[in-house]
């Protein structure tokens, strides 16, 4: 019995499988379609002279644009910044246990997320309306400091005051969504190990929830990106309106469009590449082994077996 | 008793953890209907019954973790989680009770490993960030906590590169490094696979000698009856039967407690 079990094991490995691939006509017929399409477009890029694209060039240096993409990165940037801040302290409010607290945060929610953005933006630009001068002090009781609310407001704080605050109520629901998802366990062991409720918050919660904060906040950065074109109501030249300015003039509309489409599609670019290297960085733990970096990627695919592996992590600190 | 270089530390007559009449319910489900106990100093003390028969929310009350509506819980003389002053009882807040949580262990079913950081990073956290405690000498504190599980080569893993019972004994190093005077075992080998509950087994079991006061809710009546000083035997909320293992586990007084052990041994 031994015998011949071992017999077959060593002269009889079967042959390796060669068989004949299954054909795909339909993925060969949509790619021939494809590609007739591909070449109409690139046809009419190059020889429709509607295209200008010698205006679309001079657009691409235009001193406003150029300007405007700095204060479309700058409302971003902050509004984001003050959006992500915000909308973590109101979902720590909402998930609170004081009734008072997380109906404040409710509350909060429900006006923000329930009007639009548009109008919030013209309402912080007018808020001189409401209140002509704004001042610090005691409520109900004297002032110390008191200002004309359109020096203290002016557009730019407007456009930004409207964009983040609306942003925090959006970036409240995503962070309670993260906080939420994490395992109660891990809360009642950081606790067991006598670990405080903030403690607790930041240092377990919160690590966790990120794994599922960030994908919805790289989306909402890029909307914010995008959206900050709607300041253009309250007329502050952002890099879409330094574009409208100059078609307003020009009526080259298309050529000024694409100029400005351009800066937002790279823009948005190098943030696809800034998210990913952040979720990998929070998907400490969770996977095995963490995804390969696109450089790393890159390297496998030219240098073959030189290439690094994924970015394991292994034992070799164990002699410390 | 008569060693006058020892402080008089009342070893014997104080117990670790006493229970009087604990009551605990969920809305209108009552889980605990009057507990009575003592867990004495040193002492490795098994909780067994059948399932939802309260022994893991009993467990789960003597470090606060739920709320008791009835009786008194005490741990070392201290009541858990309210302070009585005259013939009132105050609440106590939650700096109060992360402070007295601090010397009770507890070891989890599900490990319940921090799984962002590695096991070494898992087992400085609460000292570092709770006791203060200098980072370089929590950390090796912890090396030397997890050589003694076994795991000094695993420092640097993830959790979920860890087997399970590799998970349980960073869970217990964790609880360990915070260097409490009483551990709470919540059915520590029941999530684990049949051929990694004995590492788990072992390194409690060295616990244990070494006079560690322990609370283990267990279906492992092997465990309990080499190991286990003291055994209660819960079933719905109550302690039908309690005794030492051995004479409990083999000569059962009561038909709900043969019952149940005819079914698990």
């Amino acid at each position: 019995m031994n015998k011949t079990d071992q017999g077959s094991v060593t002269s009889g490995r079967p042959e390796a499988i060669k068989a004949v691939p299954v054909r795909h006509p339909g993925r060969w017929a949509g790619v021939a379609v494809i590609a007739v399409l591909a070449a109409m477009l690139l046809h009419t890029l190059i020889y429709n002279p509607a295209f200008m694209w010698d205006v679309v060039w001079q657009t691409m240096q235009d001193r406003t644009v150029l300007h405007g993409i700095w204060v479309t990165i700058e409302l971003t940037v902050l509004s984001m910044v003050i959006g992500v801040v915000g909308g973590v302290l109101l979902a720590v409010m909402r998930l609170s246990g004081n009734a008072v607290l997380s109906g404040t945060a409710w509350f909060y929610i429900w006006i923000f997320r329930g009007t639009p953005l548009l109008v919030q933006l013209v309402f912080w630009n007018n808020i001189g309306y409401l209140w002509p001068k704004l001042s610090i002090g005691i409520p109900f009781g004297p002032s110390f400091f008191s200002e004309d609310a359109n020096t203290l407001v002016p557009v730019f704080t407007a456009a930004l005051l409207g964009l983040a605050l609306n942003e925090a109520a959006y970036m409240a629901e995503i962070v309670r969504a993260g906080v939420q998802s994490v395992d109660e366990g891990q809360t009642e062991a950081a606790h067991a190990l006598g670990m405080s409720k903030a403690a607790t918050m930041r240092r377990i919660v919160l690590p966790q929830a990120m794994r599922v904060i960030i994908p919805p906040t790289g989306n909402e950065t890029i909307s914010m990106l995008k959206n900050s074109s709607l300041v253009q109501v309250i007329a502050l030249v952002e890099l879409f309106t330094a574009g409208h300015d100059i078609y307003a003039r020009t009526f080259q509309t298309v050529p000024v469009l694409i100029a400005v489409s351009i800066y937002y599609l790279l823009m948005t670019s190098v943030m696809t590449v800034g998210q990913y290297y952040i979720e990998r960085h929070y998907a400490r733990g969770a996977n095995r082994t963490l995804p390969p970096t696109p450089i790393q990627r890159l390297r496998a695919l030219l240098g073959g077996s030189s290439a690094r592996k994924p970015a394991a992590v292994t034992d070799e600190g164990s002699q410390a | 008793m008569t060693d006058l270089t020892k402080a008089p530390v009342a070893v014997d007559d104080r117990p670790m953890v006493k229970a009087e009449g604990v009551h605990k319910s969920y809305g209108q489900v009552e889980v605990l209907k009057g507990i009575d106990l003592e867990v004495k100093q040193s002492e490795v003390f098994c909780l067994v019954g059948p399932s939802g028969s309260g022994k893991s929310t009993f467990l789960r009350c003597i470090n606060h973790l739920e709320k008791i509506n009835a009786g008194r819980l005490y741990v070392d003389g201290e009541l858990v989680g309210y302070q009585q002053r005259g013939d009132r009882l105050y609440e106590l807040k939650d700096r109060e009770v992360a402070l007295k949580r601090r010397d009770i262990g507890m070891v989890f079913q599900r490990f319940n490993l921090f799984p962002h950081m590695t096991a070494l990073e898992n087992v400085i956290e609460a000292p570092v960030q709770v006791k203060k405690e200098n980072r370089a000498a929590a950390k090796e504190r912890a090396m030397a906590l997890l050589e003694r599980v076994g795991l000094s080569d695993k420092a640097r893993n993830y959790p979920t590169q860890l087997s399970g019972g590799q998970q349980q004994r960073v869970a217990i190093a964790r609880a360990l490094a915070m260097q409490p005077k009483l551990m709470l075992f919540d059915e520590p080998t029941s999530a684990l696979d049949p051929e990694l509950v004995g590492e788990v087994l072992d390194v409690m079991r060295g616990l244990a000698e070494e006079g560690m006061t322990m609370i283990v809710v267990t279906h492992e009546m092997g465990f309990a009856r080499e190991v286990g000083d003291a055994l209660v035997f819960m079933d719905g909320g109550v302690v039908v039967e309690s005794g030492h293992p051995r004479e409990v586990l083999t000569n059962p007084q009561h038909e709900r407690t043969r019952a149940f052990l005819s079914k698990v041994l």
